[in-house]
């Protein structure tokens, strides 16, 4: 009947080496910094006081999403100041999630552990800066010894809090995103691979039946877009919740 | 000679074997808990919206973060199952 074979992990996830060390994860995340920085210039040329068309609606429209969807509902009026690297956190998980949709490209670049994992030590690192620079060395007094504990419950309280806020965020932050993305990766190859092999079988009682993989294909494509941008809203809305959390301690 | 390469070849089969099984148990297993957790929070979330229309967009950012932590229970049986299963 069928010889369907899955390719190694290797093959779906490793597109040819341009030159040594510079694949299509490569290309992928130099576009998408690339694309965001270019938008933003063209969008300043224009004259703010005017009207806004064209690139500059588009700028204002991402601006204003990430302000009143994403830092005033988690770190409210006070963190408007971070917009910038919400902004661009945000834009660049965007742009490497979409092109896992985009033929030809069809390789979201998180979806390789890397960017996910260098993403979140940048999130770790700056919200435990954060928390020195507002509340000083009293920070990790604060995160392990939260208030309205019962004394002798701290022995139990404070490693776990050590674990779920030093250890924990950071790792699952990465763990959301790159898993996201590469298993929606592997069902889009599992449908294309279903569909190929089926349109292809030597029966032809089988080559109508590809229909059926080719509508899930289609299905899954316009899910993917809809996963590459929540997952981008998510791993910013944690970030600022996160880097909320240690500007402002709990009371 | 002959049988100590057909043990060895029997070895390494029921080890594929073995690692394919699980696999398919690792993902299936992690994957009740979130699912079970992720419709509970999203019926209650929508049951909150309708009740009171005017809090909606502050109801849909936290399910979007209780959604993101109950998901990655799932996501790291995802994970373990790529690390074993392929």
């Amino acid at each position: 009947m069928l010889a369907l074979e899955f390719p190694p992990i290797n093959e779906i996830l490793r597109w040819r080496d341009l030159f040594p060390t510079f694949n299509k994860i490569a290309i992928v995340a130099v576009l998408a910094t690339l694309i965001s920085i270019v938008i933003f210039l063209l969008a300043s040329r224009q004259d703010g006081l005017k009207a806004p068309k064209g690139v500059r609606n588009f700028a204002e429209t991402i601006v204003e999403f990430i302000e009143q969807q994403i830092i005033m509902p988690t770190m409210g009026k006070h963190g408007l100041g971070w917009t910038p690297w919400f902004l661009s956190t945000f834009l660049f998980i965007y742009l490497c999630n979409l092109p896992g949709v985009i033929p030809i490209l069809q390789m979201p670049a998180t979806a390789r552990i890397a960017i996910p994992m260098f993403l979140s030590l940048l999130v770790w690192l700056t919200f435990i800066g954060t928390g020195f620079k507002h509340q000083g060395p009293a920070y990790i007094k604060n995160s392990l010894f939260p208030p309205g504990v019962p004394g002798p419950l701290y022995i139990l309280v404070a490693p776990i809090e050590f674990i779920s806020t030093f250890l924990v965020r950071p790792f699952s932050l990465t763990v959301r995103l790159f898993a996201n993305m590469l298993a929606g990766h592997i069902l889009l190859v599992t449908f294309a691979l279903l569909t190929n092999e089926l349109i292809t079988s030597d029966s032809i009682a089988l080559k109508p039946v590809a229909i059926l993989p080719f509508f899930m294909l289609v299905f899954l494509t316009a899910f993917e877009v809809l996963v590459g941008f929540l997952q981008a809203y998510i791993f910013t809305v944690l970030a600022a919740v996160y880097i909320g959390g240690a500007a402002h301690p709990e009371h | 000679m002959e049988a100590l390469a057909f043990l060895a070849q029997e070895t390494a089969d029921q080890k594929a074997a073995f690692a394919a099984l699980g696999a398919g148990f690792a993902y299936g297993l992690a994957a009740i808990g979130p699912g079970i957790g992720i419709g509970y929070l999203v019926g209650k979330s929508v049951e909150a919206m309708a009740r009171q229309p005017e809090a909606a967009g502050m109801v849909r950012t936290t399910m979007f973060l209780g959604i993101a932590f109950t998901e990655a229970l799932a996501l790291i049986g995802f994970v373990v199952f790529i690390l074993i299963g392929l």
